[in-house]
């Protein structure tokens, strides 16, 4: 194994160092970095400014010199000496790159995981129920949103989503046409989900109606929208339902073996809930990766000592209600928090930049600044991902529903639950993941789109800037991250590949 | 769409083609139906009609054809191509001042935009570029990766290494980047949305070639071509006579979803500065020139908006009608009409259980009958597994 990742290591960075070669080349002769200049060469201050620019960017040598120049600079990255070399304005491209880096793959990583998420889910779901309405339907949706342009959607939500929410947040409230329509619609979806007879469908779209149509009045009434709250009981029924679904969707509730890890696990977070309130009201990043760590390692703990034959089953129940605890305890003291930052920013969403400038919180306000901010070009994102994903789970796990295991595992009688999640789920997964990585630079290229939109200072703008004067090194910075994450997910994917089939030893 | 499926396609064929005389056979696809239908009124077509015939009768694909055939013929008649003049009255350039402040009328459809020029037709001038582009690049970059890829196939070796090595530096750089600076390159030298259209192809056939070489690593070990080359033809006569018409199911699909991303690559480029440049316009040129006015005068960015997502779409329903019509094992479309035509011809088709049957089948009530859609028939695909067996252990 590690024979082959340190050949596949090999291999990308020989296909690196030819992609930075050819970019570089390609920019150097993109333009003239002294177009602007020119035609008032014989105004002696342009002149010096020209000058100025010719020694910025060393453009007397050849451009291969330059090239060899910056690839000595950014070679010195490995042993911790780097130097990306310096922009038109002959600022270190280095200390630029760290923040745009930063807030880009910050939305990047958080969009594909949202999309894998979400574009998963819905493309299982629709394998499953392959033919039905809800499978055309989101089929039609799934073209319609590839089909979009993206910087078109990104101006769309920030006009629609982002201002008429925070004109509606100011006084919130439903009309009861709005009430009536919502009811309606998420009826709809959840009744072409569930499928099945036209009982059924007509029960599931009237449960889902009137609680809607119940809730929505009711959390205005309880003025839920300025002033959120959710506590302890609500988020014990939730992970206990989570707990239950991991159940459902694995050994059922039968198994000792499986459903203790989980209850007990989900105690547990109910004490850490408590415990932990008052650390948690100001906490700092360390303490957060540190909760982190527990709700992923104490589940395993358990599942591996309780879990016996059912050990990845009983780990993954465990797990899931210690992960969804923790993202709920986040909520609730986000939920707390709101109020006050509600009062510190009036127009939450807004839709320029990445941070509010001079915004001065608290850890959990800073955290909710940069969240909101984060919301709109997140979805943006997610959105065109979600729909290649769907589209791509469906196709593959159709493909594997073909095969002859799947006939056998149905035939020895095994509940659907487990053909569907480890016949064919886990055998589709493994198409999945290489598209997942190789979708990873095509979202890079969208979140440049995002970003000029939604005005982040972010690796797009750090790019074009750089494209537009004719400057390499920008560019190059760019090409370094990118690629390096490129690099870094095909890796990943081939080690998920060892973990996923059994077959692929190397 | 992986070699594997193509196997599996013409080998579905073949068998229908050789036996017609046992319909009892486990014939259930639609396509395999329809194809039976075929063989049955002793009208032997060709593999092409066949395709052709399926994808006539792929509704999406159809209408989206004609509405991407309305809109390419209204853009270039309306205002005309070619300095040829067309049936629009209002010229793209001509300033004037904006009645009643733009708003879309029966003078203007598209209403006006700052300086007065008519709205319909700098749209329309927008889609004539930004169709020219997305074609251009669609139809450079297939030819590329088809020929690149089928010569990295045949020859293997140190040439299918660089090729392939080429492609992978196409996989590791953001296609928006490199397009990007070869756009703001080739629209430095030459500012014509021709020459950006074929530019923009030189960068986007990686993916293509990828597929291209797969399939033909396969083709390249069956007997018609040991046939051909014993009867001594060139390289390059069975590359380009035996090899490449083979994939061009392939081909053919990649050719349309590629030019639907290349519209939206156009256009992104375009709103990010470094494509199409005034006093050219292109679709997403407009939005970026007038995305602020949004509040004020909407109609300036819906229009080419919506345009863009028309062309898109509709290219990518016609590339989802050609993949089902070259490969109808993938397709997701059946209709009871023709599992009652299958019944009538005495074939027994597998029916499509529905949620509650599958869980009846889970419960062992039922024999399961597996994929949830309409099973493949047994024989073919067995065949296809055999065939692709045959050809792993030969390489």
């Amino acid at each position: 194994m590690l024979q082959f990742i340190l050949r596949r290591l090999g291999v990308s960075a020989i296909v690196l160092l030819l992609a930075s070669v050819l970019v570089y080349f390609l920019t150097t002769i993109s333009g003239d970095p002294l177009a602007g200049m020119r035609e008032q060469a014989n105004d002696p201050k342009v002149a010096a400014q020209m000058q100025a620019r010719i020694v910025a960017l060393d453009l007397d040598t050849p451009w291969f010199l330059r090239y060899l120049k910056w690839l000595g600079g950014a070679v010195g990255c490995v042993w911790g000496q780097c130097n990306l070399g310096t922009d038109v304005n002959g600022n270190a491209v280095l200390d630029q790159l760290g923040s745009a880096a930063a807030s880009t793959l910050r939305l990047v990583l958080l969009s594909v995981v949202i999309a894998c998420i979400v574009g998963i889910l819905v493309g299982v779901l629709t394998a499953i129920r392959q033919y039905s309405d809800f499978d055309y339907i989101i089929t039609f949706a799934a073209f319609v949103l590839f089909s979009l342009p993206v910087f078109w959607v990104a101006v769309l939500l920030k006009e629609y989503a982002a201002i008429n929410y925070n004109n509606w947040i100011a006084n919130p409230s439903f009309s009861p046409a709005q009430i009536v329509l919502t009811a309606i619609i998420l009826g709809l979806i959840v009744m072409l989900f569930m499928g099945g007879s036209w009982k059924r469908r007509l029960l599931s779209f009237g449960i889902v109606a009137v609680v809607v149509g119940v809730a929505m009045p009711y959390f205005t009434w309880l003025r839920f929208w300025q002033y959120p709250q959710m506590g302890p009981a609500v988020i014990a029924v939730v992970i206990l339902a989570v707990g239950a679904f991991a159940l459902q969707t694995t050994v059922g509730f039968k198994e000792r073996r499986v459903w203790l890890p989980a209850l007990i696990s989900a105690v547990l977070v109910m004490v850490v809930y408590y415990a932990s309130w008052n650390l948690l009201s100001e906490p700092n990043w360390w303490i957060l990766l540190g909760g982190l760590v527990l709700a992923i390692a104490v589940p395993w703990a358990l599942g591996v000592w309780l879990g016996g034959r059912f050990r990845p089953q009983a780990v993954g129940a465990a797990m899931s209600v210690t992960l969804t605890g923790a993202f709920l305890t986040i909520v609730d003291h986000l939920f707390v928090t709101w109020p006050g930052f509600m009062a510190l920013k009036p127009r939450p969403i807004s839709t320029i930049g990445s941070n509010t400038p001079n915004f001065k919180g608290t850890f959990w306000e800073s955290f909710l600044d940069n969240g909101t901010q984060l919301l709109l070009p997140t979805i943006v994102l997610a959105v065109v991902s979600i729909a290649s994903y769907s589209r791509y789970t469906r196709a593959a796990m159709i493909d594997v529903q073909g095969q002859d295991y799947m006939r056998t595992a149905r035939s020895k009688g095994l509940p659907e639950r487990t053909v569907i999640l480890r016949h064919a789920f886990r055998n589709a997964l493994i198409s999945i993941v290489t598209i997942v990585a190789m979708d990873f630079a095509a979202v890079i290229g969208g979140a440049v789109i995002t970003e000029q939109v939604f005005g982040w200072k972010g690796m797009g703008e750090l790019f074009q800037t750089g494209l537009k004067n004719v400057d390499p090194a920008p560019v190059m910075a760019f090409v370094l991250v990118t690629g390096g994450v490129a690099v870094l997910f095909n890796l990943l994917s081939d080690v998920i590949y060892a973990l996923i089939d059994p077959r692929i030893r190397v | 769409m992986t070699p594997k499926h193509a196997d599996d396609t013409g080998s579905h064929e073949r068998n229908l083609m050789n036996t017609p005389e046992t319909p009892e056979a486990q014939l259930a696809s639609v396509a395999a139906v329809e194809d039976a239908k075929l063989a049955a009124s002793q009208d032997s077509l060709s593999q092409g009609r066949l395709v052709f015939r399926r994808f006539i009768r792929h509704k999406p694909a159809m209408i989206s054809a004609a509405v991407l055939l309305v809109l390419i013929v209204v853009s270039m008649t309306s205002i005309g191509i070619f300095g040829i003049k067309g049936w629009w009255p209002h010229d793209f350039k001509t300033t004037s001042v904006a009645t009643n402040g733009g708003v879309p009328s029966a003078e203007h459809w598209f209403g006006q935009e700052d300086i007065g020029r008519d709205y319909f037709a700098l749209v329309m001038s927008g889609t004539q570029v930004s169709l020219i582009v997305a074609f251009l690049v669609g139809i450079s970059g297939t030819v590329l990766g088809t020929v690149l890829g089928a010569v990295a196939g045949y020859y293997r070796g140190w040439i299918d290494a660089i090729i392939m090595r080429i492609a992978d530096i196409f996989f590791v750089i953001p296609l928006l980047l490199i397009a990007a600076i070869v756009a703001k390159t080739a629209s430095g030298a030459i500012a014509s949305p021709w020459f950006l259209g074929i530019m923009l192809g030189v960068v986007s056939w990686a993916g293509l070639a990828r597929l291209v070489r797969a399939q033909v690593l396969t083709l390249r070990e069956r007997e018609y071509v040991e046939a051909a080359r014993a009867m001594g033809a060139s390289s390059w006569r069975i590359i380009l006579k035996h090899l490449i018409p083979n994939c061009i199911g392939t081909v053919l699909v990649n050719a349309t979803l590629a030019t639907a991303s290349a519209v939206l690559l156009e256009t992104s480029l375009s709103f990010l500065g470094f494509g199409v440049k005034a006093p050219d316009s292109s679709l997403g040129l407009l939005i970026s020139q007038y995305q602020n006015s949004f509040t004020t005068r909407p109609w300036l960015f819906w229009w080419p908006g919506l345009i863009i997502l028309i062309i898109a779409l509709s290219v990518n329903f016609i590339g989802d009608g050609l993949r089902d019509a070259f490969d109808p094992r993938q397709s997701g479309r059946v209709k009871k009409r023709n599992l009652a035509a299958a019944a009538l011809m005495g074939i027994r088709p597998i029916a499509v259980p529905t949620a509650t049957e599958r869980t009846e089948e889970a419960v062992g009530n039922r024999p399961p009958s597996g994929t949830g859609g309409i099973e493949p028939a047994v024989g073919p695909v067995g065949a296809a597994e055999e065939d692709r067996k045959d050809e792993e252990g030969k390489r």
